[in-house]
């Protein structure tokens, strides 16, 4: 269970998360909708250590372990894994080098064997292929030159590599044409399993229609506000955010 | 009257002197170039280069110099013994291997040196066998900037390598010259030496300058490198792991001939003082010159890269490029200028310095200069020195990689792109292994 309670979170002395609390379950796909600047980008780098925010207050529990004191790399070790909005590029590491050197670091971490060459060229071929990732793209430095869907699709490979506990998908639908929304989407599905859980943070209702979320959060000024099923998304796609930010201004 | 204006000595100024005057230094008449006392009276009347000349700012030579060892002697049966089982320590390469311990040819440890198209002799016969190509080649002047380091260099050279490559030979093999010090007290060592690369002649030299022992050693190493028309010439030279006491100057005279190709890469690791200053000079057109290295610092070292690139003919082709990564309280400097002289039409010439600090007391000087005398040239520079990216080292912390693996990643790629297509495929390994083993020495 990802558990977050009570979490309060400043940048340059400004307030960005005001005591949230959510709950995901194993198994269980949480959407977070929420207008600009409600803070769901900044929850999804708290989770994963970034190190720009002060923590003020709360805690952030994986199966009741508060990962808050942990480093970033220690965190994706114990399966948290966070697919960028904005993918990094990173020039000079090949990006077969790079996924190796990951896998083999958590595995390492967590005091599992290194993976044989065979093995994990195979484990790489099968993600690339569900996610149409040309071979030629793993032997370019990671994501530079990539296009928005190639980096976009590069980071569900990356996730379906390391087979995290949780994966938290930041915006991963924007700049994503209808085709390579379908792929990615069908990539995460792929990935569903009872012993994961995904928070998929968007504006749009459209991501969801490929990525079925059991429960939609809205997150307004640093807070959930409110929480429902699926049909909430397309209650929001209809009414807008309007009243949840008026309600919160009240 | 004639106000003279008298300038005072330096301790190893004097010291200097006294050495050249006690010194029973072998003559070479034949060429006034050789002329060890004109040579000597040339460097005394400017005396160590100091900031005040331009090209000194950032490396005062006069006053970083406090002392000047003794000039090393010729090596003692051990000491060529512990330099054979220096050698023995890496893997044995295939090719010509020329050895200097402490400035002396040591045949007894070179090899292959005469081979089809190739012959690599020692300075001093090759100044003892009279007036040649080479010792007209050899006796090149020093641009201005170097003047005094290269006079001094005239009137103390103890020894030197004279790589020749006859025309439209290929040699198969890089040719390593093993420059080594035996660093068991303070002393001084000066080279001279060549590689000139005839007519449509290609050839790799890979230059490895190592000490055995840890006691100060100050060098200064003079290079000439002449590219016939229509040679390549990869010129690689690996200066790994200078101590503190370190105190080197190299000077590098690189002229090109039509459509000739240079490559020129210098790695540089460790804790000393180092100062390369290179001279690139197109005289043929439609040649192409590339200047590169990277320089690994730490504790107090300084580092100074010097270069003067200057077109003298047509169609032309110039890049540098210089990656600095700087640690604890190192100093590096890139000082960059490029000449186009006049009617050197269509130069393309590009110069770029990339620094990386891992500790706020680094520092890093830029200098990149232009003079364009000719009309339609491209030429560009530019320069940047910073931290590395944390968006970068937090994605890759995010997958799971620790701080400082990413580090060395980041630090890695930063340096692998001066390294690209430079000499073959062995010695890009080499010195691939030699940045990896730097970066991984930080973190013990």
């Amino acid at each position: 269970m990802l558990e977050i309670k009570n979490l309060h979170v400043e940048i340059d002395g400004k307030k960005i998360l005001n005591g949230l609390n959510l709950q995901v379950k194993p198994g269980e796909v949480a959407a977070i909708m929420g207008p600009n600047g409600s803070g769901k980008s900044t929850l999804s780098y708290v989770i994963a250590g970034k190190d720009e925010y002060d923590v003020t207050d709360g805690e952030i529990l994986l199966d009741g372990q508060n990962i808050l004191e942990m480093d970033p790399e220690e965190r994706a070790a114990a399966g948290v894994f966070l697919a960028f909005q904005y993918p990094v590029e990173i020039p000079g590491v090949a990006t077969m080098t790079f996924l190796k050197a990951s896998l083999n670091a958590q595995r390492k971490s967590r005091g599992e064997a290194v993976l044989s060459t065979p093995d994990f060229m195979r484990a790489v071929r099968e993600a690339a292929d569900t996610l149409q990732v040309n071979p030629d793209m793993l032997k370019r430095p990671l994501n530079v030159g990539f296009s928005g869907g190639e980096k976009k699709r590069m980071e569900i490979l990356q996730m379906a590599l390391l087979a995290p506990r949780y994966g938290i998908l930041d915006e991963t639908d924007s700049g994503l044409d209808i085709d390579a929304l379908r792929i990615v989407s069908e990539g995460v599905n792929k990935l569903r399993a009872a012993n994961r859980g995904f928070l998929v943070i968007t504006h749009y209702q459209r991501l969801l229609d490929y990525i079925k979320p059991d429960v939609v959060h809205v997150m307004s000024k640093g807070q959930i506000v409110k929480s429902g099923s699926a049909d909430l998304a397309l209650e929001l796609e209809k009414s807008g955010y309007r009243d949840y930010v008026a309600a919160e201004a009240a | 009257m004639t106000a003279e204006i008298t300038r005072i000595n330096t301790a190893a100024e004097t010291k200097l002197t006294e050495q050249f005057r006690s010194a029973n230094y072998s003559a070479h008449a034949f060429d006034p170039a050789f002329d060890r006392s004109r040579a000597f009276e040339r460097y005394s009347k400017a005396g160590l280069p100091h900031r005040r000349i331009e090209a000194w700012h950032y490396t005062d030579l006069r006053a970083i110099l406090r002392d000047a060892h003794a000039p090393t002697v010729a090596p003692s049966a051990d000491l060529v013994a512990q330099a054979k089982a220096h050698l023995a320590k890496t893997a044995e390469v295939a090719g010509a291997r020329v050895v200097l311990i402490d400035g002396h040819f040591e045949p007894s440890l070179s090899r292959d040196l005469e081979q089809p198209g190739l012959s690599v002799r020692s300075l001093l016969d090759v100044l003892g066998a009279g007036a040649s190509d080479a010792t007209a080649l050899l006796a090149t002047h020093a641009e201005e900037e170097a003047e005094a380091v290269l006079a001094l260099n005239a009137a103390l050279m103890q020894g030197g390598a004279v790589v020749t490559v006859t025309a439209g030979a290929t040699i198969a093999e890089p040719v390593e010259v093993v420059m080594l010090t035996s660093g068991a007290q303070p002393s001084a060592v000066t080279t001279r030496s060549l590689v000139a690369v005839g007519a449509k002649a290609s050839v790799v030299v890979l230059e490895r300058q190592e000490s055995l022992g840890q006691a100060p050693q100050q060098s200064n190493h003079a290079l000439i490198l002449s590219v016939g028309d229509g040679a390549t010439l990869h010129h690689v030279v690996l200066q790994d792991g200078t101590d503190t006491g370190t105190q080197a100057v190299t000077t590098v005279l690189a002229r090109l001939g039509a459509e000739s190709n240079l490559m020129s890469f210098a790695l540089v690791t460790g804790s000393g003082f180092v100062r390369r200053q290179n001279f690139m000079e197109f005289a043929g057109d439609t040649a192409k010159g590339a200047l590169r290295g990277v320089a690994l610092l730490d504790g107090k070292a300084h580092a100074d890269t010097t270069l003067v690139v200057t077109h003298k003919a047509l169609h032309c082709e110039s890049r540098e490029l210089y990656k600095h990564i700087l640690d604890d309280e190192t100093t590096g400097i890139f000082q960059g200028k490029v000449i186009v002289a006049p009617g050197a039409q269509k130069t393309d010439g590009k110069m770029m310095s990339r620094a990386i600090f891992l500790n706020d007391g680094a520092t890093m000087y830029n200098k990149p200069e232009l003079e364009i005398f000719a009309d339609d040239v491209v030429c560009g520079h530019g320069a940047t020195a910073g931290f590395l990216n944390e968006d970068q080292l937090f994605y890759l912390q995010a997958r799971g990689i620790p701080k400082a693996v990413a580090e060395g990643l980041l630090l890695e790629a930063f340096a692998a792109e001066a390294v690209e297509d430079v000499g073959t495929e062995a010695i890009r390994d080499q010195l691939t292994e030699s940045i990896g083993l730097w970066l991984h020495q930080r973190h013990q």
